[in-house]
């Protein structure tokens, strides 16, 4: 369906004058011109950021964020909410990190040194399994959300400071007899300029809005996210959904891990701390529904980048760090007060929809 | 059409004159006129956007009219809003109860204007109001009762209690009788006549043509936001209602003939569903029924006979707790509802907002939902076949849509229901079944559900369709099975020899034929 203007207006009858479309397109593409806003602003007022290496570093911190952010997406889209994933990230980062310390095996006296791609696998793999126990906390035992993925959250951090009894792991870089170096490659190497990060998360993206738009299983959580009752009803399987979404953002989180330790060449146990809320706010500014069933990968990167660039910038034009705090905070209540108006327009849409059908016949 | 209903006639009230609304080009109302009388009940008869709700909106202060005026006892009169409307003693009950469940009903029916005293809010003092107002209901209902704690059919009363707390003397009611069961609907009634007794003004609102019948004393009939029709109830009966509804005659067709039925397609077996209480009381009480290829089956019966549960427990939406359900000679009770459905097995669910459509999708998607495996290639929907798949939906249950890409919710309570019809018959089902199908939909749509249902059941789809209106049951319908109380109470063919009249249908459900 081509919608030219024209049709959009039909479909707002109760739209009043010419200058409601203006205001429409303004809201449908807020997070479009937030960012372009935010770019405009910092290149006026600072010489340094208007550069393509500026603007890879800033996509290479936004890239972590987004990350999160898509996976927590999909959680957003079924109607739950993952506050487990900053803490996923910091477990992550200490689990490789004590796997490129070797893992003694047994009594034997052994220590086995995996290979770099075998430690990343574990990491997905646990951050698989923390998302699975979100999942079935969720789906099979009816624990909301929130109060589920708030307890994994601690009791992840509780074992990542465990492992390491509060100390960070400074050695990450393995040896070549060993044959496990490596682990910098994810954080420092850059393909064609790009830096690996933010090409992972391109990966992510385009897996994500594949996953979304064009399989089975992305009608399948937004239709559950939607209305789980009628999904369930048209055959959905709504409780292996859930399951696999927060499983999803498990994963997602270990990744995130991955490339924070590997970009700092260290793992510490508290990192990632608040990172959840971070990708939250990602989702929130990309015009998700935190109702579930309304969102996109598009719409969650934009969300991040607005996010990144926006602190980034306030830090390059030398302001301090309490007041990135309260812009971001700003930010954040100016997107979701946004999403409200444009759902609520929505939601109206069908009050006056009766008469208007361009079909041939007269509505009913 | 002489005035024979005279001695009833009470003072008017509140007038309508020429009142009219419109939001944008779309003109609701157009020029309505009518008066409401003291002591009388009101009915506004008409189909789903005629206009019902806009004119009660009017009535009651939520919206204001585009143009002419409304008058209360003879002064014309502008409501800011609802509120201002009650405190002239105008009150509306809308069909979604606007109840705090989980407070009692002392402080739903004084919520927003609680009594108060110098230390605080004085419970003593409401405690004794909404007894004194509970006594006068002739409810015993505790005042300290928490609303989630009582039936339908109660919290209807405290809605009208609270109307009652603020001295209404016009009470506007939107589909009371929608969720209720026969009982609970003679007990409105009779709170209604009490009322229309002591003098208030009632309007009443339904789609229940028979039951607001019986209430009613004076019907106003609206078809495309304007009035068609007004009479009195002595003047009036069933068909002159519907024919001013519709605008024509009106016909829900009969059953499909001329082809023999094939083999058992569905059959429910001694059947047993538990009560969600969960205090061993049977919902669905050992039911058995077959129903073959190309036959419509009509299960009739009230609210709370059972009938929801059993389609609901077939389709394995709820556990059963003895019995088996066989579809084409297989035992599927173990299976799960995406499997059942794969098999040839389809429901359309009776709440079609809470159960039926994904609001947040569109209309394609929600017709395309139940049927994804039709148009994945490899790990990818293909939009082409699913285009094709959603179009085929929309021509074959004639959806009146802008497009697939449509809002669900921009479409009309009918062909809602019609995306739901197409959604479970796109997964080429064996056996549907339909859970009051025809509920808030119009007359017009309900016509056209049934022609479609015919038309498939003549291609050998079993058809079972639930009803509490009796005269569903004598549409398309091969054979009607009565329900009550979780048990068939009475079974009629429709052969040419069998003449089944509605008496007998409502008589066998055990609800009071009204003379």
């Amino acid at each position: 369906m081509t919608q030219a203007s024209p049709s959009l207006d039909r479909a707002r009858p109760e739209a009043k004058g010419a200058g409601f479309d203006i205001g429409r397109v303004l809201l449908e593409g807020r997070a479009y011109f937030a960012l372009i806003a935010i770019v405009v602003v910092f290149s006026a007022l600072s010489p340094y950021y208007l550069s393509v290496s500026n603007f890879l570093t800033m996509s290479s911190h936004v890239a972590l964020f987004g990350i999160l952010a898509i996976g927590m997406l999909l959680v957003i889209l079924n109607g739950g909410i993952d506050l487990s994933v900053g803490s996923t990230l910091g477990l992550s980062g200490v689990v490789a990190g004590a796997l490129m310390q070797g893992v003694s095996i047994g009594a034997l006296g052994v220590v086995a040194y995996p290979p770099v791609w075998v430690v990343a696998v574990l990491c997905c793999l646990l951050g698989a399994a923390i998302g699975l126990v979100n999942g079935v906390l969720v789906a099979r035992f009816k624990v909301p959300a929130f109060v589920a993925t708030l307890g994994v959250m601690y009791m992840v951090r509780g074992v990542a400071l465990l492992m390491t009894n509060g100390l960070t792991y400074n050695n990450l870089g393995g040896q070549p007899a060993l044959g496990n170096t490596g682990f910098d490659w994810l954080g420092f190497n850059r393909i064609a300029g790009v830096p690996i990060g933010i090409l992972v998360l391109v990966v992510i993206a385009v897996v994500g809005s594949l996953l979304l738009t064009r399989t089975p299983f992305g009608r399948w959580l937004y239709a559950s996210g939607g209305n789980e009752r009628a999904a369930e009803l048209s055959g959905v399987p709504v409780k292996p959904v859930q399951v696999a979404v927060y499983m999803m953002s498990g994963v997602c989180a270990a990744v995130a891990g991955l490339i924070l330790s590997s970009q700092l060449t260290s793992a510490g146990p508290t990192a990632g701390t608040t990172y959840e809320l971070t990708a939250i706010a990602a989702v929130v500014i990309g015009g998700a529904a935190l109702t579930g069933g309304r969102g996109n990968v598009r719409g969650t990167l934009l969300g991040a980048f607005v996010i990144g660039f926006l602190s980034d910038g306030l830090v390059i034009i030398g302001i301090s760090s309490y007041w990135q705090t309260v812009f971001t905070g700003a930010v954040i209540v100016l997107a979701v007060l946004l999403n409200a108006v444009q759902y609520r327009g929505r939601a109206k849409r069908p009050a006056a929809a009766g008469g208007r059908t361009p079909s041939p016949r007269p509505a009913a | 059409m002489g005035p024979q209903t005279a001695d009833r006639d009470g003072d008017v009230v509140l007038t309508a004159r020429n009142v009219a609304k419109s939001y944008g080009n779309i003109h609701a109302l157009k020029g309505v006129n009518f008066d409401i009388r003291a002591g009388r009940v009101t009915t506004l008869f008409g189909e789903n956007g005629a206009g019902k709700s806009t004119l009660m909106k009017v009535l009651s202060g939520v919206v204001g009219p585009t143009s002419g005026t409304i008058e209360l006892r003879g002064e014309p009169v502008v409501f800011a809003s609802s509120s201002e409307a009650r405190d002239r003693g105008i009150s509306i009950i809308h069909q979604e109860l606007s109840l705090a469940p989980n407070l009692s009903v002392r402080d739903n029916i004084f919520m927003g204007r609680e009594i108060t005293g110098p230390a605080g809010i004085d419970y003593a003092e409401e405690t004794r109001q909404a007894a004194a107002l509970m006594a006068e209901l002739e409810e015993e209902i505790d005042p300290a009762t928490p609303v989630e704690d009582l039936r339908l059919g109660q919290r209807q009363i405290i809605e009208i209690a609270r109307a009652l707390s603020v001295d209404s003397r016009i009470l506007i009611m939107d589909e009371p009788t929608s969720a209720l069961s026969a009982s609970e609907v003679e007990v409105l009634f009779k709170v209604i006549r009490d009322l229309t007794a002591r003098g208030v003004a009632i309007v009443y609102i339904s789609h229940h043509l028979e039951e607001a019948l019986e209430i009613t004393d004076f019907a106003v009939v609206l078809r495309d936001g304007a009035m068609t029709a007004k009479a009195d109830r002595a003047d009036i009966d069933l068909e002159w209602i519907v024919r001013n509804m519709v605008g024509e005659g009106y016909d829900l067709g009969s059953p499909p003939a001329g082809y023999p039925f094939g083999g058992v397609a569905l059959s429910v077996r001694d059947v047993s569903v538990a009560d969600k209480s969960g205090h061993g009381a049977m919902v669905v009480d050992g039911l058995s029924l077959d129903v073959r290829a190309g036959e419509i089956v009509c299960i009739y019966g009230l609210m709370g006979a059972g009938r929801t549960e059993l389609l609901e427990c077939v389709f394995g939406k709820v556990a059963k707790v003895a019995g088996e359900v066989w579809l084409e000679g297989r035992e599927i009770s173990r299976l799960s509802i995406a499997e059942r459905i794969a098999n040839g097995l389809a429901l359309v669910p009776e709440d079609r907002q809470r159960d039926g459509l994904v609001q947040t999708m569109s209309v394609g998607e929600n017709l395309s939902l139940a049927s994804i495996g039709a148009f994945v290639r490899g790990l990818l929907l293909s939009r082409p076949a699913e285009r094709a798949v959603i179009d085929s939906s929309i021509r074959a249950v004639t959806v009146k849509t802008s497009g697939p890409s449509a809002a669900i919710g921009s479409l009309s309570g009918g062909n809602q229901q019609k995306v739901v019809i197409g959604k479970m018959l796109g997964t080429h089902p064996r056996v549907i079944m339909l859970d009051e199908p025809s509920r808030g939909i119009d007359i017009g749509a309900k016509a056209e559900v049934f022609r479609i249902l015919a038309e498939r059941a003549r291609a050998g789809l079993a058809v079972v369709f639930s009803t509490s209106e009796v005269s569903e049951c004598l549409s398309i319908a091969h054979r009607v099975v009565v329900m009550s109380r979780g048990r068939i109470s009475a079974e009629f063919g429709r052969d040419a020899d069998h003449t089944v009249t509605k008496e007998q249908i409502m008589a066998a459900s055990g609800e009071a034929v009204a003379a």
